[in-house]
């Protein structure tokens, strides 16, 4: 009974989204204000189906009803709760409902809190909203049911992939689409705009407030799936430049193009064009994220069981998406007015240049991920393209952007003055020169360009701080002063600087992973000692152990630094009898902000075990930056001034109640 | 400043950065890329000693030869031709003698492939698409492959 009203939730939600894609936009072209009142009450209603629909799925897995297709190839009785609940999405189809949910929830977030936007305005954003969101259900509905039933129902599910349960299953997928699918609220907004033939500043401040809860939990989403693909995979590293993954830095290069656009054609009128341009670009490469992750022309862990109609079904939503909004871009960003002038060394100036060096990584990264498609598919040759080819056009694009960084705050508007602000960047220059002597005297070997690495990665740090201290006039004011300064500078000022802050401590993490990381593989029999980077692990021996849904073998170390023991670690190795498939599981021993990395290969002869070992210098700063960008962004959004004109958004209920 | 000498500053700077990235991508490209080959493509092809490939398979039952200091040696075949992969390190959880495997390196002198990457898959249902595809080429697919779906894929996330 549930899958079937799961199953019919969402097909009134279908119907639901088709309502609100066709009147309210109606409404809107023909000034009907009953009928654009249409689109707030339906995106609620929509959302409160899908949720349903989604609540119905969970329940189907938490009480392991294997009658339900999905839920017997992904589900087994004796997992745990939690990874019965998230395997609900460990799945094709189940991701792809936890796709429209978000969507559903962002439609129905515009219409709770959308109240000080122009009803024609609101009208267009909710109904293009609902044409995403009405193909998606369509896609879902007809080649991909996640509650479609098995004729006989199996005594036992077939079990989750085991690298999928783990916790990070819960966290990563729903942030990650949180960000993926907020940047359609951008589209939205991008094609109303373009159907009305209007665009001004206090567009783009509606705008810059989605774009920028959606840039926060893609950064975030990236940066959990890193650090899960690190600890899970056993093979120590935390980015492969996998399609995958450049599936979802693409639309993060060009959400972050968007955030700083914006910022310019809000302050200054300026950029309108582009900014609308970004809009549509930024979830375009969230849908062709979305195509090359689900539709299985890519092989990797997120490509499930793959069915060529799906891929097809996709690749038109892709077609008609991309392709309607640039040729109404085409057709009305012509008739839209110019904005402000700028000198080219300015605030806007240093804005420009940061979106021409994003999008221009943007579009390596988009050639180096399409461009062995592309060719399989015209000359039937297969070829890889993996970290040698993003290393040599990648970084060189995205360091020149780090080095202009820090000028970009300090620069005045409309005119600035480079030579100023390359002196009041001083204390920044002296900092990253200390730390390039400081790393070229500790360190012995390495890259000759690492020391500079780290000079760069300290510039930026640096530079984040200075830009608080001129605003703030520490040093120069008394302590009284600043500090009233600092508490009235505007919290979009202080989500800027933390947002560069947490850029600097990723690229110090990389640079300090990258190059000075140490890897040894070793043979260990019981008893014996292994060392690196001044640890000392000893093998204790392997013993088995019985997990819910999988047996494993579980290798034991004592760790020890100068003698004195620092801990225990232990790597396993399970084995999942219902897939007859294994696992590896590494330990990590965090010192500081560093990280002892072990996982356990096969067992060889006479009790030994082959063991990878890593120590990984700093590496947890790869991920803290993204928290500190995540941070940075909810202080921002928290800021007044994006909100000034807005009314109190009231208590309001759902005007539909769950129907139970 | 003019408005026009603004626009062309602009325009400038834009096709300046651009003509770096083109540059940058086409001899990335030239340089970085990795061709996939089944082991009848290496032979046939007379892939050089010490060229970059990408060598995919299935391994043949039977092979593997484990020795002290973690050398691994096996065989990768298409059902046509073989090919010899010394490969030191830790094989990944799902290696099987008679299941796919993808691996990266060069052929040395003597015609044996020295790996430095091996890539099993992630599921034991899955075949990787270009071990896949190879073999329907050779006319070795066994049709109850393609039945089975399943999460997928190389050693990457």
């Amino acid at each position: 009974m549930i899958p079937e009203l799961g199953h019919y939730a969402l097909v009134l939600a279908f119907a639901l989204s088709l309502i609100q894609a066709t009147v309210p936009i109606y409404g809107a072209r023909s000034n009907d204000a009953a009928l654009m009142s249409v689109a707030a009450p339906t995106a609620l209603a929509q959302f409160v189906f899908v949720a349903l629909s989604f609540i119905a799925l969970i329940a189907c897995y938490v009480t392991s009803d294997f009658s339900v297709a999905t839920t017997f190839e992904n589900s087994h009785s004796a997992m745990p709760l939690v990874y019965k609940i998230t395997s609900a999405w460990g799945n094709h189809e189940g991701s792809m409902l936890l796709w429209v949910l978000i969507l559903a929830a962002f439609g129905a977030l515009v219409a709770l809190f959308g109240n000080n936007l122009p009803p024609t305005l609101k009208a267009n954003v909710l109904g293009v909203q609902s044409w995403i969101a009405a193909a998606f259900f369509l896609f879902i509905l007809l080649t991909s049911n996640p509650f479609a039933r098995l004729a006989d129902a199996p005594l036992e599910g077939r079990d989750l992939n085991p690298l999928l349960q783990d916790l990070g299953l819960a966290i990563h997928p729903p942030l990650l689409y949180l960000g993926y699918v907020g940047f359609s609220i951008s589209f939205s907004f991008a094609i109303a705009a373009l159907i009305e033939g209007r665009i001004d500043a206090a567009w783009a401040r509606w705008v810059r407030p989605w774009t920028l809860l959606a840039w926060m939990f893609l950064t975030i989403g990236i940066a959990m799936g890193s650090y899960w693909a690190y600890y899970e995979l056993g093979w120590g590293g935390w980015w492969f430049w996998d399609p995958v993954e450049n599936a979802s830095f693409m639309p993060w290069l060009a959400g972050t193009a968007l955030l700083h656009s914006a910022l310019v054609m809000e302050k200054r009128n300026a950029l309108k064009v582009w900014t609308l341009l970004l809009a549509i670009l930024a979830f375009s490469l969230s849908l062709l994220g979305t195509f090359l992750v689900r539709s299985g022309v890519l092989t990797s862990v997120h490509t499930f069981a793959s069915d060529p109609l799906r891929g097809v079904f996709i690749l038109a939503i892709l077609v008609v998406f991309i392709g309607g909004a640039f040729s109404l871009f085409a057709w009305r960003a012509p008739l839209l007015k110019q904005g402000g002038l700028f000198a080219p060394v300015s605030r806007e100036g240093a804005l420009v240049l940061n979106n021409l060096f994003l999008t221009t990584c943007c579009a390596t990264v988009f050639v180096g991920t399409l461009y062995p498609l592309a060719l399989e598919a015209l000359t039937g040759e297969k070829i890889s393209v993996g970290a040698p080819f993003f290393n040599a056009t990648f970084w060189p694009l995205f360091v020149p952007l780090l080095i202009a960084m820090p000028f970009g705050p300090l620069m005045a508007w409309k005119r600035g003055d480079v030579l100023g602000v390359t002196q009041r960047l001083f204390g920044a220059f002296a900092l990253a020169l200390v730390g390039i002597a400081a790393t070229y005297a500790v360190t012995t070997g390495g890259p000759v360009l690492a020391p500079f690495a780290i000079g760069l990665a300290i510039f930026v740090v640096g530079g984040a701080f200075v830009d608080l201290i001129e605003r703030t006039g520490l040093g120069k004011l008394p302590l009284p002063v600043t500090l009233k300064r600092a508490a009235g500078l505007p919290r979009s000022a202080w989500g800027g600087a933390i947002a560069h802050l947490g850029i600097g401590i990723t690229v110090f993490g990389i640079v300090c992973e990258t190059n000075w990381a140490s890897e040894r593989i070793a043979a260990v029999k019981p008893q014996e000692t292994i060392s690196l980077r001044g640890y000392d692990l000893t093998f204790e021996g392997l013993t088995q152990r019985r997990g819910p849904n999988y047996t494993e073998q579980l290798g034991t170390f004592v760790v020890r630094s100068g003698g004195v023991e620092i801990g225990t670690l232990q790597p396993s190795k399970r084995s999942f009898a219902s897939r007859g498939s294994a696992t590896s599981e590494a330990a990590l021993l965090t010192r500081g902000v560093s990280q002892l990395y072990i996982s356990l290969g096969d067992p060889g002869a006479g009790g030994s075990v082959t063991v990878r070992l890593y120590h990984k210098p700093l590496v947890l700063l790869i991920w803290l930056g993204a928290v500190v960008m995540f941070l940075g962004g909810g202080l921002s959004l928290s800021d007044r001034r994006l909100r000034v004109g807005a009314p109190k958004p009231a208590k309001i209920k759902p005007s539909l109640q769950p129907a139970e | 400043m003019t408005r026009k000498q603004r626009r062309i500053t602009l325009i400038g700077v834009s096709l300046g950065v651009l003509a770096v990235a083109v540059g940058l991508v086409l001899s990335a490209l030239k340089d970085s890329i990795v061709f996939f080959n089944s082991p009848t493509d290496v032979l046939e092809k007379h892939v050089a000693a010490g060229t970059r490939i990408r060598l995919g398979g299935l391994v043949s039952p039977g092979s593997l030869e484990r020795n002290d200091n973690m050398q691994v040696r096996f065989q990768v075949t298409d059902g046509n031709h073989a090919v010899t992969v010394a490969y030191q390190g830790l094989l990944p959880d799902l290696f099987r003698e008679g299941q796919g495997v993808v691996t990266e390196g060069a052929l040395d002198p003597a015609g044996v492939f020295r790996a430095d990457t091996v890539l099993a898959k992630h599921d034991e249902n899955y075949m990787p698409k270009e071990v896949a595809d190879s073999l329907k080429k050779q006319g070795h697919w066994k049709d109850d492959y393609d039945k089975k779906g399943g999460t997928a894929g190389k050693a990457t996330p």
